[in-house]
C-alpha cells in the first residue's frame, strides 16, 4: 500500500510538473484504467500483456478537424548505467572512453496510433519527454567525454535490440474518436520495481490531456523469498548456496559408489 | 521451459543450463577437471550478467569439486598438509584478487584483462599439454609402457629456509613456495571465475616436485574450500550469487560427471589428453579472436555508475 502511494506521489511529480500555470480544464479528458496494475514474477514468468484502455470524456461536440491521436509510454524504473567504447588499441580491442548515465529506464515502450512524428509535433515531444530519444535525454547525466551523443545513441540502440526499448507505431485503436484501447507487451527480463503508465491524448500535434497509472512489478513466492534473503541475508544465503553445493557433491559421489558395487 | 533467474534477473531456458552444466561435468568427469574455465565463458555467451556468472560459477565448482575430493578421500590420496598450506596462501591470494577485480571493473578493463589472462594461460597450457601427450603416444607406439617423468627431487625450491615435512607426498621442502602457489592460484582464481585447477596441477607436478598420484586429490581439496570461500565473499560483498542457476549447473554437472567417469575408462589417457588440450586451444582460441577481431558494435552497456 505504502508502495503504492509512493508510486503515485513520483508519477505526479515528474515530468508533468513541466507544465507552466493552473491550467484550464480541457475539453476533452482521457478517463482510463488498465488490466491489472501489478506484475507478479513467478519462477516460470516469461512476460506479461497489458491492456490500457479507457475513454474521452467531453462535455463539447466532437471536433471535426484533425483526427484524434492516443500514445501511451509504459517505462520501468530507472537505474545508473555507464556506457563504454571500444578502439582498438595494440592491435586488441580495449575500452578506452566511458560516460555514465545517471538513471536511465531499463524498460521504455511508446505505442501510438499513428507514426509518432506525424502525431506529435517536436516541441510538444520535448516538453513531455515521450519519444525514446526525448526520454532517454532526460535522464542523461554528467559525462567526461567531449561528444555524448555517440554515447547515449549507443544506450538506445542496444536496449532497442534487446527489446527493451521500442516504438510501437499503430499498438493503439481508437474506436469512434471516443474508446481507445492499447495492448502493451512486457518483456520477460524484466526487473522488479514501479513502472509508470502515461496516456497522451494528441490532437493537431498538440497534447490535450494526460493520464498516469503506476504497474507494480514484483517478484512473488520463491523468487522474493531467495531475492530478499540474499539481500537481507548474504551470509545466510552463501551459506545455503554452498550447503546446496555440498550436498549434490556428496550425493553425486554416493550414488556413484552405489553404482559401482553392483 | 523457461526460468526466471531471482538474482540475474534473465529468463532463460532451464534444459539450456542443465545441459550446459551436463557437458561441463561431462568434461570434469572425463578429464578430472573441476570445468570453471568452460562453464564461466560459457555463462556469458548465453547472456548471464558477468559478475553473476563468475560468483555462481565458484558456487558450481564446490559441489563438482567436493565429489572429486570424497572418491579421493577414499583412496587416501589427499596430501591434508599441504592443502592446508597451499590454502592459506589461496586465501590471501584470492582476498587480493577480488580487491584488484573491483579496482579494474572500475577502471573499465575487467572484461580485457579477464580475456587475456585466459588467452594467455589456457593457450600455454594447452600447449604444454598437447605437445606432452603427443609425444607420450608416439613413444607408447614405439616401445611398451611409458617411463614415469622423473621428478626434479633437490631444485631451488628445496633449498629454501622454514622446511615443513609433508608425509602424504613423500616431500620435506619450504613451505615458502608452497604458498606462493597457493596465492597465485587463489589471484588467478578470483580474476578468472575458475578454481584453478588447472594452473594448480601442472605448479604441483613441475614446481613442488609432488608425486602425481596425490596432485588431484590434494588440488581438489584445496580448491572445493577456496571456491566456498569465494562463493561466500561474492554473496556477501556483491550479491552475485544466483543459487537457482547454481543448483540447475550443478544437476546437470553431477550426472554429466558420472557418464564422463565411465566414458574415460573406455578410453586411453593419452588420448583424453589430447582432447582435453584441443579443447582448451579451443576455448583460448576463441576468446582470442574475440580479442582481435573487430566486435559488433563498439559500444557496450554495464549496470551502475563506476569511477
Amino acid at each position: 500500500m505504502i508502495l503504492r502511494a509512493l508510486a503515485l506521489l513520483i508519477a505526479s511529480a515528474l515530468p508533468l510538473a513541466a507544465q507552466d500555470g493552473p491550467p484550464a480544464p480541457p475539453p476533452e479528458r482521457i478517463v482510463a484504467d488498465l488490466s491489472r496494475d501489478d506484475v507478479d514474477i513467478t519462477t516460470s514468468f516469461d512476460g506479461s500483456d497489458i491492456i490500457i484502455y479507457g475513454a474521452i470524456k467531453r462535455e463539447t461536440p466532437i471536433p471535426t478537424t484533425e483526427p484524434l491521436d492516443v500514445i501511451v509510454t509504459v517505462e520501468g524504473p530507472a537505474r545508473p548505467v555507464t556506457v563504454r567504447h571500444k578502439e582498438r588499441r595494440f592491435g586488441i580491442w580495449v575500452n578506452t572512453g566511458k560516460v555514465g548515465v545517471a538513471s536511465a529506464p531499463n524498460f521504455y515502450v511508446v505505442a501510438t496510433t499513428r507514426p509518432l512524428e506525424r502525431i506529435l509535433n517536436p516541441d510538444e515531444d520535448s516538453r513531455y519527454r515521450i519519444s525514446v530519444p526525448q526520454a532517454i535525454r532526460a535522464f542523461a547525466g554528467a559525462s567526461e567525454v567531449e561528444d555524448v551523443v555517440p554515447y547515449t545513441e549507443a544506450l538506445v540502440r542496444l536496449r532497442e535490440d534487446h527489446d527493451l526499448y521500442r516504438l510501437d507505431d499503430g499498438a493503439v485503436t481508437v474506436a469512434e474518436q471516443t474508446l481507445f484501447r492499447a495492448d502493451v507487451r512486457l518483456p520477460a527480463n524484466l526487473i522488479e520495481g514501479l513502472y509508470g503508465t502515461r496516456i497522451f491524448l494528441v490532437r493537431d500535434g498538440k497534447v490535450m490531456d494526460t493520464f498516469r497509472a503506476p504497474i507494480e512489478v514484483r517478484k512473488v513466492g520463491l523468487e522474493r523469498w531467495l531475492y530478499r534473503l540474499a539481500l537481507e541475508q548474504p551470509f545466510i544465503y552463501g551459506f545455503m548456496s554452498l550447503a546446496i553445493a555440498v550436498a549434490a557433491g556428496w550425493g553425486a559421489s554416493a550414488a556413484f559408489r552405489q553404482l559401482q558395487r553392483r | 521451459m523457461q526460468i526466471y533467474l531471482p538474482i540475474a534477473e534473465v529468463v532463460v531456458n532451464a534444459f539450456t543450463l542443465v545441459g550446459l552444466g551436463g557437458v561441463v561435468g561431462l568434461m570434469s568427469g572425463l578429464f578430472g577437471v573441476g570445468g570453471g574455465f568452460l562453464i564461466t565463458p560459457l555463462l556469458f555467451f548465453i547472456g548471464i550478467p558477468p559478475a553473476i556468472a563468475v560468483a555462481t560459477g565458484a558456487n558450481q565448482v564446490v559441489a563438482s569439486s567436493f565429489s572429486g575430493v570424497l572418491a579421493h578421500l577414499k583412496r587416501k590420496t589427499v596430501d591434508f598438509r599441504m592443502g592446508w598450506v597451499l590454502l592459506a596462501g589461496g586465501l590471501v591470494g584470492s582476498s587480493f584478487g577480488v580487491i584488484l577485480f573491483n579496482k579494474l571493473q572500475r577502471l573499465g578493463q575487467v572484461d580485457l584483462v579477464v580475456q587475456l589472462c585466459y588467452v594467455v594461460f589456457l593457450g600455454l597450457i594447452g600447449a604444454m599439454m598437447l605437445q606432452e601427450s603427443l609425444r607420450a603416444l608416439h613413444r607408447s607406439r614405439k616401445s611398451g609402457p611409458i617411463k614415469p617423468m622423473r621428478r626434479n627431487q633437490h631444485g631451488w625450491v628445496h633449498r629454501w629456509p622454514l622446511k615443513v615435512k609433508f608425509r602424504a607426498s613423500g616431500l620435506y621442502i619450504s613451505a615458502i613456495p608452497v604458498l606462493m602457489v597457493g596465492a597465485a592460484v587463489g589471484v588467478l582464481g578470483a580474476l578468472m571465475g575458475v578454481g584453478g585447477g588447472f594452473i594448480m596441477v601442472p605448479a604441483m607436478i613441475y614446481l613442488l616436485g609432488m608425486p602425481t598420484k596425490v596432485v588431484i586429490g590434494t588440488s581438489l581439496f584445496q580448491i572445493t574450500f577456496l571456491s566456498a570461500y569465494t562463493t561466500l565473499m561474492h554473496a556477501v560483498s556483491s550479491n552475485t550469487v544466483d543459487v537457482m542457476l547454481a543448483v540447475l549447473l550443478i544437476v546437470g554437472g553431477v550426472v554429466g560427471a558420472q557418464f564422463g567417469t565411465t566414458l574415460g575408462a573406455k578410453l586411453r589417457a593419452e588420448q583424453l589428453r589430447i582432447l582435453l588440450a584441443l579443447l582448451v586451444l579451443a576455448v583460448c582460441g576463441k576468446l582470442a579472436l574475440d580479442l582481435f577481431l573487430k566486435p559488433d558494435d563498439l559500444y557496450s552497456l554495464t549496470p551502475g555508475v563506476v569511477g
